[in-house]
C-alpha cells in the first residue's frame, strides 16, 4: 500500500517537471511531436527504473557512511558520500550505454525508435536527479525502485500531454516574440496548475 | 556553433588580451545568444531555486565557477581527449568541479547547501556546461574557452536573478530578504496591505515569468523561432 501511495506521488504530485522541474532541457526540446515526445518518455521511463534502484544500491553497499561494513569491520567509519555525484552519473552513463546496446541486439525495432534519444538521455537533469532524491529520501530498495519508475511515468505524461497540445498549437497565430520557447513555458506554467489539484491528495 | 570554431582557426597569434573578437565572446551570450532565452539550455535546475534571491546568487555563481572552469580543463585537455569517449571524460570533469563546489558550500554556507539540496548536483546535467564543452572548449584555446564559459553563465546568471527578482518580490514580498511590501505598506497607514501571490512561489509563477522574460527579450532583439 504504501509503495502504490508513493507511486501515485511521485507521478502525479512530485511531477518531475511541474514540482521540480527536472529534465526540461529534452522536455521543452522534443516536444513537438507526440510520436518522438512518446520514444523519449518510454526511453525515460525505462533508464530511470533501471537506475535508480542500481544506484541505490552503490548508494548503500559502497559511499553511505559506514557502507563498506560488510567488507571489512576496518572499514566502518569511511563515508565516501561526496563521491555521489561522480559515481552516479558514470553509473548513468554506463547503463545508458548498456540499454542501447542490449536494446539495439534484442529489439532492433524498439532501437529504431528510441536510438537517438537515449544518448541524450545520460544528460537529462530527471535521471540524475531521480538517483540523488532517492539518496536524500532515504528510500529502501522496493520503494527506490517504484520511485524510479513513477517519476519516468510522470515525465512521460507530461512530455506527451505537452506535445499533443503543441501540434494542436501550429494553428493558433502566436505572436511572434512567443513563438516557440515563450509560449510553450506559458503552457508548462498552465498545465503546472492542472497538476497543482493533485496536491494535497494523501493515500 | 561551427562558425566560432572557424572564427577562432582564423585567429592570429598575438592577440590583445581583451580584443574586439574576445570581448563579443562574452558579450554575445548575454543578449544575443542568450543560454537560456535564444539557445534554450539550463532550463533544468535553473528555475527550482528561483523562489528567493540569495540561493539563486549562489546558484549563479556556483554555475559560472563550473561553466568556466570545465571550459578550461577540457580546453587544455582537447588535444589528447578520444572522440568516442569524450563524454564521459567531459562528465567526469564537471562532476568533480561540481563536487567541489558542493563541499566548500557544506563547509562555509551549510544552510544554503541544505536549502539547493540535490540542485548543486544537478548543475553537472545543465546543458549549459555539456553544451559550451561540445561547441566551443573541444576546438578551442583555454583562455578563450574561459571567456566563453563567463559569457555563457553570465547569461545564464541574469536570466535566473531577474526570475528570482519578481518571484520573491510577487510571491514573498520581499528582495534579497528585505521586505518591501511590509514597508510600502507601513507608509499608506495601517489599512493599506499590499498582497502577495502565492502561486509566484509554486512552480507555475516560474514558467509563466520566464514565459514572459522571453517574450520581452526576444520583441526587443526580433529573434523568431520556426
Amino acid at each position: 500500500m504504501e509503495l502504490i501511495s508513493l507511486g501515485i506521488r511521485s507521478i502525479f504530485i512530485d511531477n518531475m517537471i511541474f514540482a521540480y522541474f527536472l529534465g526540461m532541457c529534452s522536455f521543452l526540446a522534443v516536444s513537438k511531436k507526440v510520436s518522438t515526445a512518446l520514444g523519449l518518455g518510454a526511453a525515460v521511463v525505462f533508464v530511470l527504473s533501471v537506475t535508480t534502484p542500481v544506484n541505490w544500491l552503490l548508494n548503500e553497499f559502497v559511499l553511505k557512511e559506514g557502507a563498506l561494513t560488510w567488507a571489512s569491520a576496518d572499514l566502518a567509519t569511511i563515508d565516501l558520500s561526496f563521491l555521489r555525484f561522480i559515481m552516479f552519473i558514470a553509473i548513468i552513463a554506463a547503463m545508458v550505454q548498456l540499454v542501447e546496446m542490449v536494446v539495439e541486439k534484442f529489439a532492433p525495432a524498439l532501437y529504431g525508435q528510441l536510438g537517438i534519444f537515449l544518448p541524450l538521455i545520460a544528460v537529462n537533469c530527471a535521471i540524475l536527479g531521480g538517483s540523488l532524491f532517492m539518496a536524500q529520501r532515504d528510500y529502501t530498495f522496493a520503494e527506490s525502485a517504484v520511485y524510479g519508475f513513477g517519476s519516468g511515468t510522470g515525465f512521460m505524461l507530461a512530455i506527451v500531454a505537452l506535445a499533443a497540445i503543441r501540434e494542436k498549437l501550429k494553428y493558433s497565430a502566436v505572436p511572434n516574440g512567443l513563438k516557440g520557447l515563450g509560449i510553450t513555458m506559458l503552457l508548462t506554467g498552465l498545465m503546472g496548475i492542472a497538476f497543482m489539484s493533485f496536491m494535497g491528495i494523501d493515500l | 556553433m561551427s562558425t566560432e570554431t572557424a572564427k577562432a582557426i582564423e585567429k592570429k597569434p598575438a592577440e590583445a588580451l581583451f580584443s574586439k573578437r574576445r570581448k563579443k565572446l562574452v558579450t554575445d551570450p548575454l543578449v544575443d545568444d542568450n543560454p537560456i532565452t535564444i539557445q534554450v539550455l539550463g532550463i533544468c535546475s535553473a528555475l527550482a531555486v528561483t523562489t528567493q534571491m540569495k540561493p539563486t546568487l549562489v546558484m549563479a555563481i556556483s554555475v559560472i565557477f563550473v561553466v568556466a572552469m570545465s571550459n578550461f580543463v577540457i580546453s587544455l585537455m582537447r588535444n589528447t581527449i578520444p572522440t568516442r569517449v569524450r563524454i564521459i571524460v567531459q562528465l567526469a570533469v564537471v562532476a568533480t568541479l561540481v563536487t567541489l563546489v558542493s563541499e566548500v558550500l557544506k563547509a562555509f554556507a551549510y544552510d544554503m547547501y541544505k536549502e539547493l539540496s540535490v540542485f548543486i548536483g544537478l548543475i553537472i546535467t545543465n546543458c549549459i556546461v555539456m553544451g559550451r564543452l561540445e561547441a566551443f572548449a573541444l576546438g578551442n584555446k583555454p583562455y578563450d574557452s574561459v571567456l566563453d564559459g563567463l559569457g555563457s553563465a553570465l547569461g545564464y546568471s541574469w536570466i535566473i536573478l531577474t526570475v528570482a527578482f519578481f518571484r520573491e518580490l510577487w510571491g514573498s514580498g520581499s528582495v534579497f530578504g528585505i521586505p518591501v511590501f511590509d514597508t510600502i505598506s507601513g507608509l499608506f497607514g495601517p489599512d493599506f496591505k499590499l498582497a502577495t501571490n502565492g502561486l509566484m512561489v509554486t512552480p507555475v509563477g516560474a514558467f509563466i515569468i520566464l514565459g514572459l522574460i522571453i517574450w520581452v527579450q526576444r520583441t526587443k532583439t526580433g529573434y523568431v523561432e520556426h
